[in-house]
């Protein structure tokens, strides 16, 4: 087999791990859109606001203490424990619905019944707002993540095909760990949508605010329970990515990339953001892999949105969105 | 039927003229729906045409059709004699044919005035340049345009308002000022979407003298889609029935009273 | 008892249509312009220019520009940094290929060509609509910052991938370069701002401004009524596209001197206007301002305050302002939409009652 097919197939296999993380992110994007038809860009910086209070809870860092220091003059950082990963998860779950509970109280049952565009932007103001009281909380260096994920390269795989290829497939352990707990997470979100009371109650919200409301359903609880629930997934995502490369600035950015997942796959559509996510996934990796050198590289910066951008002009409402009809 | 090409003078004493638009079999789907079904009529210069019949007949598809905003798969509509190609709404607009919505599509976030002003955006030639300084055409059109416009304030009583966000109006308001930017277009055609939906008995008085002045003095042809029978019988001059996407009844208001099809299709017989 | 209308007739549509029909408002407006171009230049220095007169000036012409596009013609733009880095670029490709001609002409071209990039960025929002386009302008952002680091053209081959500003000068006068005058740059970047300023007054205030925000407003029902919707967001487009330009130039050219793309037109400036002109008032010119000046003020008074006077380190402070920012934004979104504009508007109309509303 040809050097260069073999290369191949490995960014395409690392490109559908990338992928999986990607659908990760628009997972919660699509939660939110469904049930409120709010369209969170804060989805990002919830990822790392909760990677940073996992870390902060897990260090014994005590919250806001560059600010207590600074205006009282002491000298705080550490309780002098160190939380376990388990526990630390638990809550920072906690944090995460405490969060869903303020941003309803407080921004969103403001603005019902806003135009989407006006939702949208102050989701932006959120995502500045969150990402503030994250760093203040727990300051902004680089963090590392550690709650006992398996890391490095995966022998196993990279031995069998060793012996298929003569080349040995480098894939990171994380990164397999990641799919199967997507997969899970995914499979346990379509159930919990499916077959659960509050599940139905929220199918039903998103599909008609009005008609929800009069057969007793609590809006209030609802968006409550999808914004924890997004909240969750941003922790997972976060505890990723967080592991992955470090907790900082950046994974905000990376989570920039669930949009154009999105815009592949429809906002409305649960497997339109796992296809979208793998496509954007192995697209980008493939398209580096066999452009990038020939343009300077770091193609990644843009591919997902041009590639979106293009799409969208031919399909407006994305690959499994639902038709829009015009109407006067 | 009368003759498309002779015109004749009403009781009242306003003279109608020959055929200006004219449907030929027009058929419209959605997907599978039907929504209108190889449907004929034409509407002459200078009479008012009301299009009536019981919900989901196809009217507001068939002033939609009109208008340019859907183009239907069979069928050609005639303008001014000539066959006219599928088009887009705006290029519509600008032969001539203005409209009203049934659900008020005003510009919320403008004035009146500014509302008013949109309907004169035909009559205005200057370039991006020429408005970028306010000179030359941009200056006098401007004003040229702000002319024609008080007098339809004028017309339509709306002069107190004039600089009033149109968000904060009243619902009867809001439908004069819709009526007054169609109006601003000076247009061949007036196509009024149920002009006169969820008004009271006087607003509907004031609305229906609005729309007989309109006729009576500009010589606007207009055709009006009404659920109001009273209104519709008074107010027009010849009448197109509707049901179920298919043309049931044509003729002058007495004519279409006597229909039998119309009779069954108001009072329910059962469809077949 | 200041602000009064009573008895300031007008006896033609001409008078009624000026930029600003209340007398008390024309006179405060020719304050302003004497305040800036004839008083300020004189007491201004290094540290007031840099640190908040050029910032200011320039950010007005970027949120101008976004205002028009995202304010007046509803089409929401994550793009703006990366074509501000269109004029930018533009213009220092045009400074070093022509170093004879008016650093003016170059900026207006500069101008110019970021109009006709953010003209092929904006084609799409002919089928896509509202935070889909929003999201599609992001590729605008991220592929164009690609494009002016990777390709070595853009920065002329230079080793450290930066672009500097060479000298140009004015009438004699040095505009950019590092042996400016405080009241050069300054006087250059207000008479810039004023013509953009009396432009998009003019745009705004006539047929293409009102078939802009029938756009805004209601797409449909806009074209019905006969807007053509590919000319009109195209030359949103373009026009907003012309001014963020000219920004671009003016804040690499004058302001910064030397910039890089990632660093200086990164997707937070993006944001920065955006945000200048949800806070100061979508769909208003002296909103635009009014955002610029206030997101321009509020760095330099938090670092005044807590940074100079409590001695907080700059870090804390710095994210302090992302707090106050996300939460302002999210204050106006909820209480006025219109933002700073709208609450001046409400003012002037107690105003014009006060003392006696009744």
């Amino acid at each position: 087999m040809p050097d260069q097919l073999i290369f191949g197939m490995e960014v395409f296999l690392n490109g559908l791990m990338a992928g999986v993380l990607y659908a990760l992110v628009a997972l919660g994007f699509v939660l939110i859109y469904k049930a409120s038809g709010i369209f969170n860009y804060a989805q990002g910086v919830m990822a790392l606001f909760s990677a940073l209070t996992l870390v902060g809870i897990m260090e014994g860092q005590v919250p806001f203490g560059h600010l207590i220091n600074a205006i009282f003059g002491t000298e705080i950082h550490h309780f002098g424990w160190h939380v376990p990963a388990v526990l630390a998860i638990l809550l920072t779950m906690g944090v995460m619905v405490l969060l869903a509970v303020c941003v309803q109280k407080f921004v969103f049952r403001h603005l019902v019944g806003q135009e989407p565009i006006i939702l949208f932007m102050a989701t932006i103001g959120l995502a500045y707002f969150l990402e503030g009281v994250g760093d203040i909380m727990w300051g902004s260096e680089i963090k590392k993540l550690e709650v006992g994920l398996p890391q490095g390269i995966n022998t196993l795989i990279d031995e069998t095909t060793y012996g298929w290829f003569g080349y040995g497939f480098f894939i990171d352990n994380l990164d397999l760990v990641a799919t199967a707990i997507a997969i899970l997470l995914v499979s346990a979100l379509v159930i919990f949508a499916q077959y659960t009371k509050q599940g139905r109650a929220m199918r039903a919200v998103a599909d008609d605010h009005q008609a929800a409301l009069s057969v007793g359903v609590s809006l209030n609880f609802i968006w409550i329970m999808v914004w924890s629930v997004a909240g969750f997934v941003a922790l997972v995502a976060g505890i990723m990515w967080g592991a992955k490369s470090g907790v900082q600035f950046s994974l905000s950015l990376i989570a920039l990339k669930a949009l154009p997942v999105l815009m592949l796959g429809g906002f409305t559509s649960i497997p339109g953001a796992i296809i979208g996510g793998l496509i954007i996934g192995v697209g980008e990796k493939m398209f580096e892999f066999a452009v990038g050198p020939l343009v300077g590289g770091a193609t990644e910066n843009w591919f997902a949105y041009v590639l979106a951008l293009i799409f969208l002009v031919f399909r407006p409402q994305g690959l499994f969105g639902e038709k829009i009809i015009e109407r006067v | 039927m009368l003759d498309a090409s002779d015109s004749y003078v009403t009781e009242d004493g306003r003279t109608i003229g020959g055929v200006v638009m004219e449907m030929k079999n027009i058929t419209l789907r959605f997907g599978g729906v039907v929504a209108i079904k190889d449907i004929s009529f034409d509407i002459r210069q200078g009479e008012i045409r009301a299009i009536i019949g019981p919900n989901g007949a196809g009217k507001s598809s068939m002033l939609n059709v009109i208008s340019g905003f859907y183009n239907p798969q069979e069928g050609q509509v005639f303008y001014k004699g000539k066959l006219r190609p599928s088009m887009r709404p705006y290029q519509v607009a600008r032969q001539g044919i203005a409209r009203t919505f049934q659900n008020i599509a005003l510009f919320e976030g403008m004035t009146v005035l500014d509302n008013i002003m949109t309907g004169r955006l035909h009559h205005s030639k200057a370039n991006l340049f020429e408005q970028a300084f306010w000179k030359g055409r941009a200056e006098r059109e401007e004003v040229a345009n702000r002319e024609v416009v008080e007098k339809i304030i004028d017309f339509l009583e709306i002069q107190t308002i004039r600089k009033t966000p149109v968000g904060r109006l009243p619902y009867g308001l809001k439908k004069r000022v819709e009526l007054a930017r169609a109006l601003a277009a000076e247009p061949s055609i007036l196509l009024l979407d149920e002009p006169m939906a969820g008004m009271n008995v006087e607003e509907k008085e004031d609305m229906s003298r609005f729309i007989l002045d309109v006729n009576d003095e500009f010589g606007t042809t207009i055709a009006l889609i009404e659920h109001d029978m009273g209104v519709v019988m008074d107010l027009s001059d010849r009448v197109v029935v509707m049901d179920y996407g298919k043309k049931i009844g044509d003729g002058t208001p007495d004519e279409v009273r006597n229909n039998q099809d119309v009779i069954d299709a108001y009072l329910g017989v059962a469809h077949d | 008892m200041f602000y009064r209308e009573a008895g300031d007739f007008k006896t033609s549509y001409a008078e009624d249509n000026q930029t600003f029909p209340v007398k008390f408002d024309r006179y405060r407006y020719y304050a302003v312009l004497f305040m800036g171009f004839a008083i300020i230049p004189f007491l201004i220095n290094d540290y007031w220019v840099n640190a908040i007169f050029l910032p200011f000036l320039i950010y007005s012409i970027a949120a101008i520009g976004l205002n028009i596009l995202t304010g007046y013609c509803g089409q929401v733009s994550l793009g703006t940094g990366g074509f501000m880095a269109v004029g930018a670029y533009g213009c220092y490709k045009l400074m070093t290929a022509f170093p004879d001609v008016s650093i003016l002409i170059h900026v207006l071209l500069a101008g110019g060509i970021t109009g006709i990039v953010c003209v092929v960025f904006g084609l799409p929002s002919l089928r896509i609509k509202g935070f889909y386009l929003a999201v599609a302008t992001l590729a605008a952002q991220f592929f164009l910052v690609w494009l002016f680091n990777r390709v070595p053209w853009f920065y002329n081959y230079s080793a450290s991938g930066q672009i500097n500003a060479p000298e140009r000068t004015i009438f004699g006068i040095e505009v950019t370069g590092p042996n400016t005058e405080a009241w050069a740059t300054y006087l250059f970047c207000l008479v810039i701002l004023t013509v953009c300023a009396l432009i998009a007054r003019n745009l705004t205030r006539g047929m293409q401004g009102r078939q802009w925000m029938a756009i805004r407003d209601m797409d449909i029902a806009a074209e019905i009524i006969g807007v053509n919707p590919l000319k009109a967001k195209i030359s949103a487009f373009a026009v907003s596209g012309f001014f963020v330009g000219i920004a671009g130039a003016l804040f690499f050219a004058v302001y910064l001197g030397a910039a890089e793309a990632g660093d200086s037109f990164g997707i937070t400036k993006s944001f920065l206007v955006l945000f200048m002109i949800i806070i100061g008032g979508l769909g208003s010119i002296f909103g635009s301002f009014a955002g610029a000046a206030f997101l321009v003020l509020l760095p330099v008074f938090l670092k005044n305050v807590l940074v100079g006077t409590l001695g907080w380190p700059t870090d804390l402070a710095a994210h302090l302002e992302f707090i106050i920012v996300g939460g302002l934004i999210i204050m106006f979104l909820i209480l006025e939409p219109h933002g700073l504009a709208q609450l001046w508007r409400v003012a002037k109309e107690k105003l014009r009652l006060w003392p006696f509303p009744h």
